[in-house]
């Protein structure tokens, strides 16, 4: 039903658009593959947790907010695949696109770690994207907005469930204290990765598509540090960051994660499910 | 209870379906603290878009009547039918009543 | 009032199809068979997540990957709900998983087997949870109160998860030889062990009677079997799928389907932990539980912290 408004939106929406070259075509294109990817990287890492959460309750906790996040990632694949009128469905995307070519962020294809490294995880990314769809949701590309709109609405609810337990873990026991420390000091890497830029940023920011991510980043790092603070956490000295999603340029976990994810699609080409 | 530790307390969860309407009992959950239950009430007990307020309440807050208990408590009430409106009779054509 | 008296009371209080409350007063015996059979159930479901959960990374589209994750997560919310009604019997769930663990609470035997195609995911939507149906839809009537209303609450819940899995089967009878192949490794795979869900026929079933006096069951094991059998042949036949049993025949006067015999040595070696999966299934279920211990030790430090600061 959702998707079926949504699907109504856009169309109405895409006669809307204020007039785009094909440059601005391809831009939002690969920004909409990016949002999408980050959110299916990460649904899938949730997925991990299926059956091995530390209490039956939070099983079903993490099970939610992957399903949110399978489908946030499926309308904006759908979205992406509308912007440059390819007949791509989101399946195709998802499923037939090999490492080079995913756009999504470092972060997110990180392995679980832990639940502290996993709760971790969550709150630096959720605080990301509710910054970032806040002000997507007023982006002059309606249909962006009207999913971003949406999407924010879960990922402050994601939010509010990592950075509750990574306050909790924060001041639970010294070895809860430990592992939530470790966490950050571990995910503090991928933190600049989050908020790189290339051309086709710019080239959305010119027409209003987009903020520039550099506005955001400031105002993330208020929140982050005030969590951390309620955590009694320390932000690690080091400087060390890795980058590279944004070029399709991975760490070595995402192979692995999409040779699995894959699997099906790939090994009967052209087969229904 | 020397294993009391690896499931949490038990919290009793009430829902509101909508705006104005009754908070009615859902069924429990276990948390560790207040706002852990309520998160969890949600993720259990609204996927299907039961409810749109939650109240948790420690189960162990709760006093209840027992079974023995029911005559003395509830039967009284049986023969008090002027408590209700139809135990009065109107004048033949009165109206607004 | 003695104990025989009240005994009479509560008997003819369940002749008179009341349901019998958590408070009331009960038969030790009434509330020992509902306590086993209620954790036995609970444990199932959440034991029951492992072989699907086994497929949630690799679930071949995005729409599928969503049910299942969903169905997985409807059965750890049963498995909740069905803990709660039997904490209302005077037992914690800790207490309850450590008994499982222990070796002292069972789960259903169907568990125990691998999930080897994605197929099998179908077979487990259209044939565990069909059979599951038939059974709880039964068990919605029971005289306990709180097992009755989580029943209830749940084949309510369950509605789209048979559906979900004959649609995976459909869709593979209609794809390509291999994805035939593997529906039909499924149905074979899954058939007979979905009908001894049911349990042991009736004349070997030393429960029932009591059970059904009760109105713990209300109806009997073969019965329940039959109607899950009428129900799924014809489901099978129309889809293409072939029914593993060379005996099976229709029955134009009883208007049943009537099956070979069932292999109940292979029902009982699972029961007694020798299927193919018994020493998976709890060692993951220990593995997790004891790896989240720091964390709910963690949870539990800080809310002891939170209310001593509140209450400053």
């Amino acid at each position: 039903m959702t998707k079926f408004i949504v699907r109504l939106i856009f169309i109405k929406c895409l006669k809307a658009q204020p007039i785009c070259n094909d440059e601005h075509k391809n831009a939002r294109y690969n920004f909409c593959l990016r949002l999408a990817d980050n959110n299916l990287i990460l649904a899938q890492r949730l997925a991990e947790w299926c059956s091995k959460g530390p209490i039956l309750e939070e099983d079903l906790a993490i099970t939610n907010m992957s399903l949110d996040l399978f489908g946030q990632a499926e309308s904006f694949y759908d979205y992406a695949a509308a912007v440059i009128e390819s007949n791509s469905s989101a399946d195709e995307l998802a499923f037939l696109r090999s490492e080079r070519e995913y756009l999504n962020t470092l972060m997110v294809e990180q392995p679980n770690g832990d639940f502290a490294f996993t709760m971790m995880k969550q709150m630096l990314f959720s605080a990301y994207t509710k910054l970032l769809y806040e002000s997507l949701s007023k982006s002059v590309d309606r249909t962006l907005a009207g999913l971003s709109a949406k999407a924010l609405k879960e990922a402050k609810y994601h939010l509010r469930h990592s950075s509750e337990w990574v306050i909790r873990l924060g001041n639970g026991t010294n070895e809860s204290k430990e592992r939530v420390q470790f966490a950050l000091n571990e995910l503090w890497l991928f933190v600049d990765d989050m908020f790189a830029m290339d051309e086709n940023d710019e080239a959305l920011i010119t027409i209003g598509v987009i903020e520039n991510t550099k506005d955001i980043k400031p105002k993330w790092l208020m929140f982050i540090k005030q969590i951390l603070e309620e955590a009694n956490l320390q932000i690690t000295s080091n400087t060390n960051s890795i980058s590279g999603g944004i070029k399709g340029i991975h760490t070595e976990h995402l192979g692995h994660l999409l040779c699995e994810m894959q699997y099906l699609q790939r090994a009967y080409p052209g087969a229904k499910w | 209870m020397e294993n009391a530790n690896t499931q949490f307390q038990q919290w009793e969860v009430f829902i509101q379906a909508k705006n104005g309407s009754p908070f009615e009992h859902a069924g429990s959950i276990h948390a560790a603290d207040k706002k852990m239950a309520l998160q969890n009430a949600r993720d259990i007990y609204t996927r299907r878009c039961e409810g749109r307020s939650l109240w948790v309440v420690p189960t162990n807050a709760i006093a209840a009547t027992v079974a023995e208990e029911e005559a003395e408590f509830f039967d009284p009430a049986d023969d008090k039918i002027y408590r209700t409106p139809n135990f009065y009779k109107m004048p033949k054509g009165t109206t607004n009543l | 009032m003695n104990e025989d008296q009240r005994l009479i009371q509560f008997e003819a209080r369940i002749n008179a199809g009341e349901k019998i409350e958590p408070k009331d007063w009960m038969p030790e015996a009434y509330r020992k068979t509902l306590l086993r059979q209620i954790s036995q159930h609970a444990h199932s479901e959440v034991i029951g997540m492992q072989p699907e959960a086994n497929w949630a990374l690799r679930a071949p589209t995005l729409r599928a990957k969503k049910i299942l994750l969903a169905k997985i997560q409807d059965e750890g919310g049963h498995g909740l709900y069905l803990y709660s009604a039997a904490e209302t019997l005077g037992v914690d769930r800790a207490e309850m998983i450590e008994q499982l663990q222990q070796g002292k609470a069972k789960y259903s035997s169907i568990f125990n087997y691998p999930t080897l195609n994605w197929a099998d995911m179908g077979a487990i939507g259209w044939l565990v949870d069909g059979a599951a149906i038939v059974n709880q839809t039964m068990l919605a009537k029971c005289s306990y109160g709180p097992y009755a209303r989580a029943m209830l609450r749940i084949c309510k819940e369950e509605g789209f998860h048979q559906r979900q899995g004959y649609e995976i089967m459909a869709k593979m009878m209609a794809g390509n030889d291999a994805q035939k192949a593997m529906a039909q490794d499924a149905m074979n795979c899954w058939w007979w062990p979905s009908l001894m869900m049911f349990g042991p026929h009736d004349a070997d079933s030393p429960h029932t009677k009591e059970s059904m006096q009760w109105k713990i069951k209300v109806e009997s094991n073969d019965k329940l079997r039959q109607r899950f059998i009428n129900r799924t042949v014809e489901q099978a036949y129309h889809i293409g799928l072939t029914v593993p049993d060379p005996k099976l025949k229709y029955n134009k006067e009883t208007m049943n389907w009537e099956i070979g015999p069932i292999n109940w040595d292979e029902f009982w070696n699972v029961v007694k932990g020798n299927g193919p999966c018994n020493h998976k299934r709890m060692a993951h279920h220990i593995k997790y539980h004891n790896k989240g211990q720091w964390v709910r030790d963690a949870a539990i430090a800080f809310a002891q912290n939170e209310t001593f600061v509140t209450a400053l």
